[in-house]
């Protein structure tokens, strides 16, 4: 099977051989063509086969010579200079970007082009007069990287980056360094003249070195600290913040007082590495978004048909259609508003929205929902409701939208640094009172030391960085979390709960049956040759099913809508459709609601191919494993045609649940919470959201992560759900090693509050036992989850 | 010895010449992608071997 040379696809369909090289598809040359011909074509020397398949659609993109619409997508616009950015899923590898940043010798009105690859956006700087916007976004299209313009685009919210976090980690490791390098001549007491002369002017300077740790960088741990005490939580932040400020202080009123050299070097040490690992902890995917709602899959313009004058199409806004106006939907279009059919045969996509795998036809006065996608003709529609009000949207105003998941649930460390900050509480005032009897002079010193050395650096640093290298091993893998406390909620989970269709069902490849009587090579010939050239979706599907044995080309086609297709072959006719209009009127119609393809050969009804949903493979071994310590519930917005396949696949004690509608899926789930379970929801699509929402943690399932999913905590590439006990497994060691961490902080901090409350701490034993600890926490935490991600491999 | 206040003077002026820098280069946004450039970087030699330089001179300034 020869491979395209652009897109590397095997040739299934046609091959086609341009320039002594294959390729998949007319879209596929063409793109060739236009990069060869502006010598571009280094972009194939780059990497092997990096193209994309090119997908445009006619008059897909007119909504952007709307005025209006183009001065929102704009970043900036004055004169002879545009600039825009786009979101372009298709980025994937360096040839893209090169090919991307060369765009201006595709055409001269392009500036400039600069990609982010991470975040898979292009900035484009263009002149208007030139190239228009929607030809900048054709050109794109044209050659594979097709830019993705959603309502979301609409909205402008500057993605201002959060940087903070940098600025207090460069403040404090600068400072760090400093005040390590400034106290070094003190660690030695050596008492040499001129050390002696300027130790005064380097106390000093580390004094104020240390000034903008403590209130910059180290400013974020005493508002939590305050909080934590405000809610009665003891979280970790207070035993941190209780440890800055003592130390700050004590330094402080050691210089002052000439009684040492205080432990500023310890402070921006100490407060350096907490931030390093809330920095290291923080490993966003930036290319992905966890806080997607319907907005990022509805389009941002609708075709309007101006109720004066029938004839005039403009388009519009999908805020600006109001109740009562006329909309045009084609293939593959989305629709954005519940509406009535006025004109047209619909058949509607409503997998995303409801979860059922069915095209669901609708025919004139027929009421439809947002959020279906339309496959076939064009329909003309009358508007019910705006995007706002509609049965959708409306879903998203529920309340379990705007709560925030990860409040309530306790850390291992916020669970710990309760009992901690009792017990470091409680050896301070007990030291500090014997001290008082035995030498009131070191009862200060001692209180402060306990205090300093109890700071539990290595406690706090434990939980992110074996967390933060897990959401790396997770990443790698292609499940990708929101954040790192995701892992330490999946450690809890006892019920798992499976959406089914687009999740534990592929979603595009179906198998199709034939049940009747046998065809013809002759009649299968003819089969495929009509189904090539019929556009419904379903002959679409059986096409690419079908095994092609050669297809013959129908002299004569007729398509009858919402009936079937008619095609006659030198005198032998075939019709392929629904029961009825291929002249079986007698058969079960409804098939077990399986969806079902009709075909007659000569007017002799000959049988059906009903269409299936494949389920993905290895999911009854992941059903067999979860289920030791997990229970499992699989829901369905279906009907039950499928019950006795799932039954089949699923542990005896599992539960399944049809007919679910996304507010049902919610429901259930707060059911089950109630109940005392921790759930997690794996789901795809948009009818899950609210039940991802929901759940303790909610997995998006995807086959492309690059596109659309719903809001959850983690995004999942589809081909290793069947891995996802492993990733179990892989959490809940995650937290023992985090526990085991634990135990050797508590090792040092013993070994230090000997040395405190003895009264003998010296600022170089803090300086050297606090780093120490630290840094072993994140050697132990890395080589432990080094080693759990070797075995995964395995 | 006095020497010492220059020295001082002087090494916390580049310490702090350095931070601002720093500063500068994450406030403007060098820091947002660091994947890219790295990649980028290595188009612009590449550029040199590819044959379509006789009929247009590469301007490196477009890679920018």
């Amino acid at each position: 099977m020869e491979s395209c040379f652009h897109c590397g696809e095997d040739c299934l369909e046609e091959l086609i051989t341009y320039n002594d090289k294959s390729f998949c598809c007319a879209g596929c040359k063409t793109v060739f063509e236009i990069l060869n011909s502006n010598d571009l074509s280094y972009y194939y020397d780059l990497q092997e086969a990096p193209g994309i398949s090119p997908k445009l659609q006619e008059n897909k993109y007119e909504y952007l010579e709307n005025a209006e619409i183009v001065d929102r997508l704009l970043e900036f616009d004055h004169e002879r200079t545009q600039i825009v950015s786009f979101s372009i899923p298709s980025i994937h590898c360096s040839s893209c970007i090169w090919i991307l940043e060369n765009l201006h010798k595709l055409h001269d009105g392009v500036k400039s082009s600069q990609v982010d690859f991470p975040k898979k956006t292009i900035r484009l700087s263009f002149t208007a007069e030139e190239i228009s916007l929607k030809n900048l976004v054709i050109l794109l299209s044209r050659i594979g990287y097709e830019p993705n313009i959603s309502l979301d685009n609409f909205e402008k919210k500057e993605s201002e980056h959060d940087r903070s976090l940098i600025y207090k980690l460069g403040v404090a490791g600068f400072a760090f360094g400093n005040i390590m390098f400034l106290s070094f001549p003190e660690y030695f007491e050596i008492n040499e003249f001129w050390l002696d002369q300027f130790k005064y002017l380097f106390r000093w300077l580390m004094f104020s070195f240390s000034l903008p740790v403590v209130f910059y960088s180290g400013k974020d741990y005493f508002i939590s600290a305050y909080k934590g005490l405000r809610s009665g939580i003891l979280n970790i932040d207070v035993p941190i913040a209780l440890g800055i400020f003592v130390l700050f202080v004590r330094s402080t009123a050691e210089i002052v007082l000439d009684l040492g050299t205080g432990f500023f070097d310890s402070l921006s040490g100490l407060v350096f590495f907490l931030l390093l690992g809330k920095f290291f902890q923080q490993k966003t995917y930036s290319f992905l978004s966890f806080e997607r709602d319907y907005k990022s899959y509805f389009p941002i313009a609708v075709t309007r048909i101006s109720s004066e004058d029938e004839q005039i199409e403009e388009q519009v806004q999908v805020y600006k259609i109001r109740k009562g106006d006329t909309v045009l939907i084609r293939n593959e279009e989305l629709i954005p508003m519940d509406a009535e059919i006025l004109e047209g045969q619909a058949n509607i996509d409503y997998s995303f929205v409801t979860g059922e795998a069915d095209l669901v036809n609708k025919a004139e006065g027929d009421k439809v929902y947002a959020g279906g996608r339309q496959k076939g003709s064009i329909i003309k529609l009358k508007v019910l409701k705006p995007v706002e009000q509609s049965y959708l949207t409306e879903l998203w105003s529920n309340e379990v939208f705007q709560k925030d998941r990860s409040f309530g649930f306790q850390s291992l460390t916020n669970r710990i640094s309760k009992n901690f900050t009792i017990a470091v509480l409680s050896i301070a005032v007990l030291a500090t009172t014997f001290w008082l009897f035995a030498d009131p002079t070191k009862a200060w010193n001692v209180f402060t030391a306990v205090l300093i050395i109890a700071c539990p650096c290595a406690i706090a640093l434990a939980a992110p960085f074996t967390l933060g290298n897990l959401l790396r091993i997770f990443g790698k893998k292609g499940i990708y979390l929101k954040d790192a406390s995701v892992i330490e909620r999946m450690a809890a989970i006892d019920t798992v709960v499976f959406d089914k269709t687009g999740t534990i069902t592929t979603t595009g490849q179906t198998t199709a049956e034939y049940e009747g009587l046998e065809l013809s090579d002759k009649e299968l010939q003819m089969l495929g040759g009509s189904l090539k050239a019929s556009s419904h979706p379903l002959s679409r599907s059986l096409y690419s099913i079908l095994q092609h044995h050669g297809i013959r080309t129908p002299d004569s086609y007729k398509e009858y809508v919402g009936a079937g297709i008619e095609c006659d072959f030198e005198g032998n006719r075939i019709k392929i459709g629904s029961a009825r209009f291929t002249g079986e009127i007698d058969s079960e119609e409804i098939n077990n609601g399986k969806t079902a393809v009709h075909i007659s050969s000569n007017e002799q009804y000959k049988g059906c191919f009903s269409f299936r949903n494949t389920y993905r493979k290895g999911m009854s071994g992941l059903f067999q494993q979860l289920s030791r310590d997990k229970y499992i519930i699989v829901l369905s917005g279906d009907n039950e045609g499928e019950r006795d396949r799932l039954q089949s696949l699923l542990p005896v004690e599992s539960g399944i649940h049809f007919n679910q509608k996304p507010g049902d899926k919610l429901e259930f789930i707060r059911q089950l919470q109630h109940g005392g379970r921790k759930v997690m929801m794996v789901g795809d699509g948009l009818n899950d959201a609210g039940a991802l929402a929901q759940s303790e943690i909610g997995i998006a399932v995807s086959e492309d992560i690059n596109v659309f999913s719903p809001a959850c905590d983690g995004v999942m590439d589809a081909s290793i759900l069947s891995n996802l006990a492993d990733y179990f497994q892989l959490a809940k060691k995650g937290v023992s090693i985090i526990q085991a961490s634990f135990i050797l902080s508590l090792v040092y901090n013993i070994t230090g509050l000997a040395f405190a409350v003895t009264g003998n701490l010296m600022p170089v034993v803090a300086a050297i036992l606090m780093p120490l600890s630290s840094i072993s926490i994140v050697i132990f935490t890395t080589l432990a989850t080094q080693i759990l991600s070797k075995k995964l491999k395995k | 010895m006095s020497i010492i206040y220059m020295l001082l003077a002087i090494s916390v002026v580049v310490a702090i010449i350095f931070f601002v820098a720093f500063i500068v280069s994450v406030r403007k946004g060098q820091y947002d992608d660091v994947y890219t450039p790295s990649v980028r970087m290595l188009f612009d030699d590449e550029l040199v071997k590819s044959p379509k330089k006789e009929n247009q001179p590469v301007n490196k300034e477009k890679f920018k």
